[in-house]
């Protein structure tokens, strides 16, 4: 029996994240009443003519340099040609034969043995990124469909890789590290359901040891990260099926149903694509030079994968904590301004804290970590007062609810609250406490004879002799027995 | 370079979205033919090591800052439409 | 005795308007008088905004008053092509597919014009998107030549030529791909200005073939052509092909003498198709500029005779691609007989694009087909660059080239239509100016024997517009061609 393996590559679309549309300056966005983004541009009105936005340039150079890529010292603009009612102009402005990316690779993790351990690393290769032009949106309806243009014209990268991964794992982690790199590098905030990220991918199955590619199937509409996963799991096993029934793959465009878990071919009547490619008259050349690279090359921030391996050699933290912090970029530089401030011994406090206590708060609240209250100094000085004893666990958990909700400083809140630890010496708290009640017969008798609020009349002095860092729970407690005995 | 083949009259209309009767097909034909046939002397032009021109008078990195301006109202935008419904466009139902 | 107020160029109607001997409205309403008496029998027009015209002339008239006026164009009567958008104004290409469309938006240069104060009255008449040579692919019918009106006043910028030349304008703007404002500028007795590719902007141009299209004037004088020219040259944000190039003063600059320059004669200019006529009066204005102590020298454009096909494929793959957004959907014709959406296309298509639009996107697209691409597109690229550099080494000898604009003067109406090759040849003389993308002129050089007017036409190096005009403008001032006018 023949033993079959999958080859896939991913043709992945990322919005850029750009004030402006990429030909032209009407502003750009998501969830606009339909058609208030457009301009005479957008709509491809007769006479009208693009011009090409720096910021989406500037994002497509950075996103190359960020995955190893050649950056092209000259790209130009090329138009597609096809038909279709969401793309105004009946051609795509793209970038066929000289893209302003080439080669480069993305770096994947895929599941360790454990929830806990790290997994196997390893390099996807890159063809090529380019820059376009999204297109509009069909809305289908019973018996129409109407079309908003709204979307039309936002900058659009396609990051096409190599046929080179082949198991639906690896192509979820491709996804989920082209998405961590993007937020990472501000190119775009990657939203899924947003459009924001799309992908495409190209699926084959060969006999193992074979170097020729299977007839390939494209599938379409992988609309969320876990979709990806199991659309191409699922088409594997389509493919494996057909074979191992004697049947014939074809080379086709299949559309997956996530929440069906099903696809079906596309039989459209469309005829056979001839894209009649030809260079945009419309749009310059583009010409990166060193200066502009080296000015890009500043503004990229270290790769996600880089800073985890950083984070668990410099801060001798678990895996499971950076697995947490780093999808995040602002929540792993959160971490690492409060552990520095905490200082040696005390980053896994700050790394189970932030990826405990803080994000639970800001996931019961809604909000994100820009929003939050806590300060790292702050977040760093509560740290600091649980190591030094001033805080025992369970008033620390109420000075960080009450940090989360005002902001304070946490000596302010243990000061406010009295929530500060009693004094280490027990005997000198006891000492005070006996004083107190020696001092005060009218309210001794009162609470002798059960007046219980009388107890506080005690308390005055003593938090007086402890200059307010007694616990007041405890001192309550002293008290009540001593009391008891008097 | 190959020589180009016969113009596909059926396989261009398609390509161009263009619905030709048959008589416009034969006519068309027809007359780019003679045309084509004039084109062909430029295959004798010895442009080895030439340059394609795109432009005259070629510029790079001719762009904008990326600074939203205010765009087209919707009723501008829809002002041509030869349909509308919900501020969209309605186009027969696009099976996809 | 001066001519009929509609016969008066700009230089004299903006002096009286400054001397408060004319108002703006009273000049506006002799044109729109004009125009009424004429348009029956020229149908320069593809539509005409009265009130509007008489608003902008009121406006002008009140600026004057205020002691702001705006300079030489301000009340002045303007004509545009109807390929260049006027908001609030129809713009139909003279094609069924935008018969009803209305441009919500400005071209840059309808700004410029509107700043400088003038009167834009009315969208002229051309061949369908710009395609042609007589103004017969028009939807609407073709224009008439004033100096005969069962002749073309040629194309694709005719209507813009008739109506000046039958006093319905003071002034008008045309395009140019490959001849459109020369061509009929020769054929009407006019001043035609092609400028420097990347001169003036093309935002707000229909496009027809984008790396050749200029927008450029119609003129009864150099001088006018020379405002003009100042109004709506300059470098345009919005067009990313246009040119960022000081501006001269093209009207203070004609009065700077040019010490005698050097014109070449390009032999194959002057070949079998050339009509006698035509020949012996350019050959003529050869004769005077030597008499000015100008060196005549012959010189030799040898890809001269691989133009016409270079342009008609660059020119028409651009087109097949520009023209692909009219399709029926957010704008434009759309048929009443789709069943679905490819019909739509197809049917929409068919119905809105006359024949030789038609002919040109099926041309354009077999060019581009797969296969195609590299015999026909990419080596017409390549031959353009050996046309271009045969420009540039004839600047190395000489200053600027003299030549017939059109081979022929103005034909019978309907006497080319049946053959698009021979209408083709119309352009052979001006084809090689876009495909090199200069500047170049046609100005009147004479008439035939049966009184067609003969157009003589100079071509330029790049952006040195002031120099091209200055030539023109000696020729000009030495001859009375422009104060002929046609009797209609």
């Amino acid at each position: 029996m023949i033993n079959y393996e999958a080859v896939i590559g991913l043709e992945v679309h990322v919005q850029i994240k750009t004030h402006s549309k990429v030909f032209t300056r009407v502003g750009a966005g998501f969830g606009h009443e339909p058609n208030t983004l457009t301009d005479p541009v957008v709509l491809a009105l007769p006479g009208t003519l693009p011009v090409m936005n720096k910021a989406a340039l500037d994002a497509i150079i950075k996103a190359g340099l960020l995955l190893g890529c050649d950056i092209a010292p000259v790209c130009k603009w090329d138009r597609k040609q096809y038909f279709y009612p969401d793309s105004p102009k009946n051609y795509q402005i793209s970038q066929y034969d000289q893209p302003i990316c080439l080669g480069g690779s993305v770096e994947i993790e895929l599941p360790g043995a454990a929830r806990n351990l790290m997994g196997e690393h390893k390099k996807i290769p890159l063809t090529r990124i380019h820059l376009e032009e999204d297109v509009g949106k069909l809305n289908h309806h019973a018996t129409d469909s109407l079309v908003d243009y709204n979307r039309a014209g936002t900058p659009l990268m396609e990051i096409v890789s190599e046929p080179a991964m082949q198991t639906a794992e690896e192509a979820f982690a491709y996804l989920t590290s082209i998405r961590n790199t993007m937020i990472y590098g501000g190119i775009s905030d990657c939203d899924m359901e947003k459009g924001q990220l799309r992908c495409d991918a190209n699926i084959s199955i060969r006999p193992v040891g074979e170097k020729k590619l299977g007839t390939k199937v494209e599938l379409k509409n992988l609309n969320s990260i876990s979709y990806v996963r199991d659309g191409i799991a699922h088409e594997i096993k389509r493919q494996l099926a057909v074979v191992a029934a004697g049947g014939k793959l074809v080379q086709e465009t299949r559309d997956y149903d996530g929440v069906a878990g099903t696809s079906q071919s596309l039989r459209s009547k469309e005829m056979a694509h001839d894209y009649r490619y030809f260079p945009d008259p419309d749009l310059m050349p583009v010409h990166v030079d060193e200066g502009w690279k080296a000015e890009l090359r500043r503004a990229c921030p270290e790769l996600p994968f880089d800073k985890q391996r950083r984070l668990i050699a410099d801060y001798q933290i678990p895996y499971t904590i950076t697995s947490v912090l780093i999808p995040d970029r602002a929540l792993s530089n959160f971490f690492e301004a409060t552990a520095q401030l905490a200082g040696m011994g005390r980053s896994q406090a700050v790394g189970n804290w932030i990826t405990n206590d803080l994000l639970r708060e800001l996931g019961a609240a809604k909000l994100p970590l820009s929003a939050s209250k806590i300060s790292a100094a702050n977040l760093a000085a509560l740290i600091q007062l649980i190591d030094a004893g001033t805080l025992l666990n369970a008033a620390a958990k109420e000075v960080f609810a009450t940090m989360f909700a005002t902001g304070e400083a946490p000596v302010v809140i243990v000061a406010r609250l009295g929530l500060a630890a009693a004094p280490t010496d027990t005997g000198e708290l006891e000492a005070w406490c006996r004083e107190s009640i020696a001092a005060n017969a009218k309210a001794l008798a009162e609470f002798k004879s059960g007046k219980d609020s009388a107890i506080n009349a005690f308390k005055g002095p003593i938090m007086k002799a402890a200059k307010g860092k007694a616990n007041p729970k405890l001192v309550d407690e002293t008290l009540r027995r001593l009391l008891a005995e008097a | 370079m190959s020589q180009p083949a016969e113009l596909n009259i059926d396989r261009v209309a398609e390509l161009s979205r263009l619905a030709l009767t048959p008589e416009e097909k034969t006519r068309f034909a027809a007359q780019l033919g003679s045309i084509l046939g004039h084109i062909e002397q430029l295959a004798k032009v010895d442009v080895s090591g030439i340059e394609p021109t795109a432009h005259a008078f070629p510029l790079n990195n001719v762009w904008a800052a990326d600074v939203a301006q205010p765009g087209l109202a919707v009723s501008a935008a829809l002002l041509n439409a030869p349909a509308q419904r919900d501020h969209m466009i309605v186009v027969p139902k696009v099976v996809d | 005795m001066s001519a009929p107020l509609h016969f008066q160029t700009i230089a004299e109607l903006s002096a009286k308007l400054a001397a408060g001997q004319l108002s703006a409205v009273e000049l506006t309403q002799a044109i729109i008088a004009r125009t009424k008496a004429i348009e029956p029998r020229v149908h320069a027009f593809n539509s005409f905004d009265e009130p509007a015209a008489l608003a902008l002339a009121a406006a002008s008239d009140t600026r004057r008053s205020a002691g702001q006026s705006s300079g030489a164009l301000d009340g002045i009567p303007v004509g545009l092509k109807d390929v260049i958008a006027v908001a609030g104004q129809p713009l139909t290409a003279s094609s069924k597919m935008l018969a009803n469309f209305v441009s919500p938006y400005d071209a840059t240069v309808t700004q410029k014009l509107q700043r400088a104060g003038a009167v834009l009255h009315g969208r002229l008449n051309c061949d369908e998107f710009a395609m042609g040579s007589s103004t017969e692919n028009s939807a609407f019918g073709p224009s008439s030549n004033p100096w005969d009106l069962t002749r073309t006043p040629g194309g694709s910028s005719g209507g813009s030529a008739a109506a000046l030349a039958a006093g319905a304008a003071v002034a008008t703007l045309g395009s140019d791909t490959g001849g459109s404002i020369r061509q009929p500028a020769a054929l009407c007795g006019l001043v035609g200005l092609k400028p420097t590719y990347g001169l003036i902007s093309r935002y707000g141009l229909i496009a027809y073939a984008s790396s050749l299209d200029q927008i450029g004037p119609f003129a009864r004088t150099v001088e006018d052509a020379a405002i003009m020219l100042g109004a709506i040259a300059g470098h345009d944000p919005r067009d990313s092909t246009s040119f960022k190039t000081a501006i001269p003063d093209y009207r203070a600059e004609l009065k700077t003498r040019r010490s005698p320059w050097k014109l070449g004669v390009p032999k194959e200019y002057f070949g079998a198709g050339l009509d006698p006529e035509v020949g012996a009066a350019v050959e003529k204005a050869i004769a005077f500029y030597r008499s000015q102590g100008c060196e005549i020298r012959e010189i030799s454009l040898p890809h001269t005779q691989y133009c016409l096909d270079t342009y008609y494929i660059i020119a028409t793959a651009e087109a097949s691609s520009n023209l692909a957004r009219y399709d029926g959907i957010r704008y434009g014709h759309r048929t009443s007989a789709a069943k679905d959406l490819l019909d739509v296309y197809q049917k929409s298509r068919a119905e809105g694009f006359g024949d030789e639009v038609k002919r040109r996107i099926i041309l354009g697209t077999y060019v581009l087909s797969s296969g195609y691409y590299d015999a026909y597109y990419l080596r017409a690229q390549k031959v353009r660059t050996l046309i271009r550099q045969d420009f540039l080494n004839a600047y190395r000898e000489v200053d600027a080239l003299i030549t017939p604009t059109s081979p022929i003067p103005a034909f019978k109406l309907g006497e080319k239509s049946a053959d698009p090759l021979a209408m083709y040849l119309c352009d052979i003389y001006t084809i090689g100016v876009n495909l090199a993308g200069l500047p170049a002129l046609s100005l009147p050089c004479g008439f035939t024997q049966s009184g067609l007017p003969i157009g003589l036409q100079l071509i330029g190096q790049p952006f040195r517009e002031a120099d091209l005009l200055a030539t023109a403008h000696s020729y000009e001032q030495a001859h009375g061609w422009n104060t002929q006018f046609p009797s209609l």
